[in-house]
C-alpha cells in the first residue's frame, strides 16, 4: 500500500475551442499508488497554481464510475487500461515506475474540444431528446405490479440501462459512431412492455438524429464494447439494427 | 457569543401553513382547497429551476407536462449527471407488495422515528402517502427495477425498518431513477417546454418586490454572467456535505445557490443535522479528493464487527495479522450485541456512533486505527458466493479496484469454517438533513422561491432513513410542488413577464461581478483546495460525529481565521474571460465557509443530541444520544443578518406532533 512511482504526463492542452492544442509533459514524484488517476491530476493542477499557471480542464464529477462526466484517452484507450472501469475509478497501481502517460480528450467530430481535456458532449443530450423516452405524463401511472416482466427480461434491460453516457464508444469507433450508445437505450426499451407502444418511433428518431449530428455509422469492429466501461454488449445493436429494420417494413 | 445567539431571538412569527385535519387528511384537503392555474395562464407562467437531480428533473419535467414554461439550469455537462445518479441502494414505499406489514403509515412511523423525532409530521405523512406513487411513474418511464421470477418487483431492507420495503435496480437505483426523470425532462425539452441550460450555475437569486423573480447564473465555458427572470423560482440544488471537502458527495455539489438565498433572506433550518454514513471506505491519504460510499444495502448480508481482544487490534494496525485470520468467537458484532433488534441494520448515525466508539476505543482495524471490517464470510457459507455476488457484485468490484482488495475472495480456514476478506469501513459525510427552510408548500420564507429535494429541510428529521432521499427527491420533484407551486401561481396570472433590464436585476449582477472581481483581485499564495482542505479538517475534527460546547467554539474561531486567510491569501490563476475551473472553485468555497459557521452556530445552540447531531454532554449512560424535548422540540431557523462575518439570528418553528407520540428512539427490543 505504502508504494509509489513517479510518472511523466504527456497532456493536451487547448486554450478554447478555436485554438490550436499541443502535448505538454509534466513530471509528477512520488505519487502514492492508492492515489487515483484523477487525484493524480488534482495533484498536478495544485502544482501548476502554485506556479501561477492555469490548471488542466478535465471533466469529472461523482469519482466513483456512474456519473458519466469523465472521460480522457489514456494511452490510447479510453478510460485508460483497466476494463470495465471509468478513468475516475483508475488507479496508479495500474502504471509502471518512470512511465509517460499519454492524456488526450475524446476525439470525435461530434464531441468538439471545449478547453484542454473537456469536450462537448451536448449531441448526447440530443439523442436523447429524440425519443429516449416513455411518452406519458406524471400522475398517469397504473399499478407498479399490474403488468409483471419476467426477470430474464428486466434484467436485461437494466444491463442495457446501465450506459453512463460518457461518450467512450464514440471515441473508441474508428467511425465516430454513437451506435452502441443509441443500442443501449433503445434495448432497454424494447425489452420492456412499457417501451412497445412507440418502439418504432424512437428507433428511427434517435437514428435519424444519430446521423444528422455528424455521428459516423457502425461498421461491426466491436471497439464500443470493449471499451465500454460499463461492459455494455455489442448484442445490443443487434437488437438496434433488428428493431430498425421492422420499424423501416412497416413504414 | 451564546448570549449573542440567545439575545437574537425570534422576531417574526414561523408560518409552516400546515393544513387543518387529521394527519392522514390533510393532504388529501390541501389538494382539494387549493388554487389552481388554468392551461392558457399556464403558457404565460415562467418558472425556473435550479438543479437537475431527482427533484430538479421531475420537478422541471412535470411542471412543463402541465403546461408550464420552465427554464432548467444544471451545472454539469448534462442533467443527467446530478449526483442524485450515485445514489446505490434503493428508494422505500409504502406499497406492502411483502406482505410484511407495511402501510403508508408505518412507513410515516419509521420516518419520523428514524428522524429523532425532529421532522415536520405533516410533511413526513405527505412523504409516505405519495411513496406509492412514485414507484409507479418509474415502472411507467421504464425504469428496470428488480423483479422475482413469477415478474413482480423485488424488495430489500434498509436501515431502520423491520419491513422490506425497498425497491431497487441493482446496486444503481439512484442513476435509474435519475435516467427516467432525465427521459421525461428530454421530452419536455423537445416538446419546447422546458429550455435546458447546461454548464450554468446560480451566482445569485433576484428579488422584486419581496418576491423572487429571476437568478443571475454564470456561464461556465463562456465565463459570462447572464440574467434570466420567470415568476417563480425553485432551487433543488442538493445538500452542504462538501463543507467537509472530503465527503461522498460528487466534487461539484457545492452550497452556493442556498448560500444566495440565505443571504437574499430566505432561512436555513437545522443545518447541525449531518449525515455520517456508516459504510464508506477509509481515507487513504492527505490527496483524497473525495470519499466513497458502499452501499447501505451491504448490511442486509455483512455484518460488522471489530476484534473483542485490545491485542489482536493491536496486530491488525500493525498489519501483523488479517481480519480472516480472526476466529469467529473472537470477533465483536458489536450492533447486533448492542441492538439485537435490529443489529447490523440499525439508522445511519446510530451505527455510525458505535463504528466511533469502537475505534475511539482502540478497536479500529486498519493502520490508523479508524476503521472496522465489514464481513460477508457468513453469508458466502450460507448462500454461495454466486448469489451474494447476484446482490453485490458490483459493490465488491467498486471496492476491489480501490483498495485492491476482493471482498469475495476466500482468505482463511479456522476450524474447518472459511472466512472471506472483509472489507474496511469508516464513516463519512454523505447526506445533509438541514436545508433552506420550507412551509408545508415548499416555499421558503421569501416568496415565490421553493426549494426542494435535498436542499430543503423538510422530511427527514435530525437524521435520514436509507432510501429515503431518493423518495423525498421525487415526491417533491413529482408529485408536491408541482401542486403547491400552482397556489402561489394562481394569482401571478395577470403578472407580465419581467424584462431583465430592471434595476433588481442589474444591481445583483453588479454584487455577483464585484464579488468575482475581488476574489481574482486578492492574488496571495494559496490554492483554493488548499484552503478548503482545512476547512474539512476544522469541521470534521470539531463540528464532525462527536460535538461539545468547547470543540465548536473552537471550530467558529478557526473558521474565522480561515475566512481571513481566504480573503487575503487566495490565488486565482487566470482572467475571467473564458472557462476559469479555479474561479468557480474560489466562488463555492466562500459560501462552503460561510455554511461551516452555519453549522457550528446551530450545533452550539442545540444543547441536546438527537439523529445526526450528537453533543457528547448529552448522552445516556450507554452512550446513546440523549435528547431535550422540553427546551428543543422544534426547527431552527437561521436568519442572515446582513454580512458573513455577524452571526445569524435565530427563529424558532415549534414542533406539534398530533399522530406519533414522542418518545425515547429504541432500536434495542
Amino acid at each position: 500500500m505504502e508504494n509509489s512511482i513517479s510518472v511523466k504526463l504527456k497532456v493536451w492542452r487547448q486554450a478554447n475551442p478555436k485554438a490550436q492544442g499541443e502535448f505538454i509533459t509534466y513530471e509528477l514524484q512520488d505519487i502514492p499508488t492508492d492515489t487515483s488517476f484523477l487525484e493524480t491530476l488534482d495533484i498536478l493542477n495544485e502544482q501548476l497554481v502554485e506556479k501561477g499557471e492555469e490548471p488542466i480542464a478535465f471533466d469529472h464529477d461523482c469519482r466513483e464510475g456512474i456519473c458519466g462526466m469523465c472521460s480522457l484517452y489514456i494511452n490510447g484507450h479510453p478510460h485508460g487500461p483497466a476494463t470495465g472501469a471509468t478513468t475516475c475509478q483508475l488507479y496508479m497501481r495500474r502504471f509502471k515506475d518512470g512511465e509517460t502517460i499519454t492524456v488526450e480528450p475524446w476525439r470525435s467530430a461530434a464531441f468538439p474540444v471545449i478547453k484542454d481535456l473537456m469536450v462537448n458532449r451536448n449531441a448526447f443530450d440530443q439523442i436523447q431528446q429524440a425519443g429516449g423516452y416513455v411518452s406519458f405524463n406524471t400522475g398517469g401511472a397504473q399499478d407498479a405490479n399490474a403488468i409483471p416482466i419476467s426477470k430474464v427480461d428486466a434484467d436485461e434491460a437494466m444491463d442495457s440501462a446501465s450506459c453512463i453516457g460518457c461518450g467512450a464508444c464514440v471515441a473508441a469507433c474508428k467511425n465516430g459512431s454513437a451506435m452502441l450508445f443509441v443500442a443501449a437505450k433503445v434495448s432497454q426499451f424494447a425489452l420492456l412492455p412499457q417501451g412497445k407502444a412507440e418502439a418504432k418511433k424512437r428507433v428511427k428518431a434517435m437514428l435519424g438524429k444519430m446521423d444528422e449530428l455528424g455521428f459516423g455509422n457502425c461498421t461491426n469492429t466491436g471497439a464500443c464494447a470493449a471499451e465500454c466501461p460499463k461492459n455494455i454488449k455489442l448484442s445490443n445493436i443487434a437488437r438496434l439494427n433488428r428493431e430498425f429494420i421492422c420499424a423501416k417494413s412497416s413504414d | 457569543m451564546e448570549e449573542n445567539l440567545k439575545n437574537n431571538v425570534a422576531q417574526p412569527a414561523i408560518d409552516s401553513k400546515i393544513p387543518e385535519g387529521p394527519v392522514a387528511e390533510k393532504w388529501t384537503n390541501y389538494k382539494a382547497h387549493q388554487k389552481l392555474v388554468n392551461p392558457a395562464n399556464k403558457r404565460r407562467l415562467d418558472i425556473i429551476v435550479v438543479g437537475t437531480g431527482l427533484a430538479g428533473a421531475s420537478a422541471a419535467a412535470t411542471l412543463g407536462e402541465m403546461g408550464f414554461k420552465v427554464l432548467n439550469f444544471c451545472i454539469q455537462d448534462s442533467p443527467r449527471r446530478a449526483h442524485s445518479i450515485a445514489a446505490q441502494g434503493g428508494i422505500n414505499a409504502a406499497k406492502n407488495y411483502q406482505n410484511d406489514g407495511d402501510s403508508v403509515y408505518r412507513l410515516f412511523y419509521d420516518t419520523v422515528k428514524g428522524g429523532d423525532y425532529r421532522a415536520r409530521e405533516a410533511n413526513v405523512y405527505r412523504l409516505a402517502e405519495v411513496s406509492n406513487n412514485i414507484i409507479d411513474q418509474c415502472v411507467a418511464q421504464g425504469v428496470p427495477f428488480a423483479r422475482e421470477y413469477g415478474g413482480l418487483l423485488a424488495n430489500r431492507s434498509f436501515g431502520g425498518a423491520q419491513v422490506s420495503r425497498t425497491f431497487y435496480a441493482k446496486g444503481q437505483t439512484g442513476q435509474q431513477l435519475l435516467l427516467g426523470a432525465y427521459s421525461s425532462l428530454n421530452r419536455q425539452i423537445e416538446m419546447g417546454n422546458v429550455k435546458s441550460f447546461n454548464r450554468y450555475e446560480m451566482h445569485d437569486v433576484v428579488i422584486i418586490d419581496g418576491r423572487a423573480r429571476g437568478i443571475i447564473a454564470k456561464n461556465l465555458v463562456t465565463g459570462k454572467l447572464e440574467r434570466f427572470a420567470a415568476h417563480a423560482v425553485v432551487i433543488a440544488t442538493g445538500g452542504y456535505g462538501n463543507t467537509y471537502f472530503l465527503s461522498t458527495n460528487a466534487m461539484a455539489c457545492n452550497v452556493s445557490a442556498a448560500m444566495a438565498c440565505y443571504r437574499k433572506g430566505a432561512y436555513f433550518a437545522n443545518p447541525a443535522y449531518v449525515q455520517i454514513h456508516p459504510t464508506c471506505i477509509p481515507r487513504h491519504g492527505d490527496k483524497q479528493s473525495k470519499l466513497t460510499l458502499m452501499s447501505e444495502s451491504l448490511r442486509n448480508d455483512g455484518r460488522i464487527w471489530v476484534p473483542k481482544n485490545i491485542e489482536d487490534a493491536k496486530k491488525l494496525q500493525a498489519g501483523q495479522i488479517k481480519g480472516s485470520d480472526i476466529p469467529e468467537e473472537e470477533r465483536d458484532y458489536y450492533l447486533e450485541r448492542r441492538y439485537p433488534a435490529f443489529g447490523n441494520l440499525v439508522p445511519r448515525d446510530v451505527a455510525s456512533r458505535a463504528a466511533k466508539e469502537r475505534c475511539d476505543k482502540g478497536y479500529g482495524v486498519n493502520n490508523t486505527g479508524q476503521a472496522v471490517f465489514l464481513d460477508f464470510s457468513e453469508a458466502i457459507n450460507r448462500l454461495g458466493i454466486d448469489v451474494v455476488r447476484q446482490r453485490y457484485g458490483n459493490l465488491f468490484d467498486m471496492y476491489e479496484e480501490i483498495t485492491d482488495v476482493n471482498p469475495g475472495e476466500l482468505a482463511n480456514e479456522i476450524n474447518g469454517v472459511k472466512y472471506y476478506n472483509p472489507m474496511m469501513i469508516y464513516p463519512a459525510i454523505h447526506y445533509t438533513m438541514g436545508g433552506i427552510w420550507v412551509d408545508y408548500e415548499l416555499q421558503t420564507s421569501i416568496k415565490g422561491l421553493f426549494a426542494i429535494g435535498e436542499c430543503n429541510f423538510s422530511d427527514h428529521g435530525a437524521n435520514r432513513l436509507g432510501a429515503s432521499a431518493l423518495m423525498q427527491g421525487l415526491a417533491d420533484g413529482y408529485f408536491v410542488l408541482p401542486y403547491t407551486i400552482q397556489n402561489y401561481l394562481s394569482d401571478q396570472i395577470t403578472v407580465p413577464r419581467f424584462s431583465t433590464d430592471l434595476p433588481e436585476f442589474e444591481e445583483a449582477e453588479e454584487r455577483v461581478q464585484a464579488n468575482l472581481d475581488k476574489l481574482m483581485a486578492i492574488k496571495g499564495s494559496r490554492s483554493v483546495d488548499s484552503i478548503h482542505k482545512e476547512l474539512g479538517n476544522i469541521m470534521w475534527d470539531f463540528v464532525g460525529m462527536g460535538r461539545t460546547k468547547e470543540s465548536l467554539e473552537t471550530a467558529l474561531e478557526k473558521i474565522k481565521d480561515l475566512r481571513k486567510e481566504f480573503e487575503t491569501n487566495l490565488f486565482v490563476p487566470g482572467d475571467q474571460e473564458g472557462m476559469n475551473i479555479e474561479l468557480d472553485k474560489a466562488f463555492r468555497l466562500r459560501d462552503f465557509i460561510t455554511m461551516g459557521e452555519l453549522i457550528a452556530y446551530d450545533a452550539l445552540n442545540r444543547e441536546e443530541s438527537c439523529g445526526g447531531h450528537f453533543r457528547e454532554e448529552h448522552q445516556t449512560e450507554e452512550g446513546e444520544a440523549k435528547r431535550d424535548d422540553e427546551n428543543f422540540f422544534y426547527v431552527a431557523c437561521w436568519k442572515y443578518n446582513g454580512d458573513d462575518e455577524k452571526a445569524p439570528s435565530l427563529l424558532k418553528e415549534p414542533l406539534h406532533y398530533e399522530a406519533i407520540k414522542v418518545q425515547t428512539r429504541n432500536y434495542k427490543n
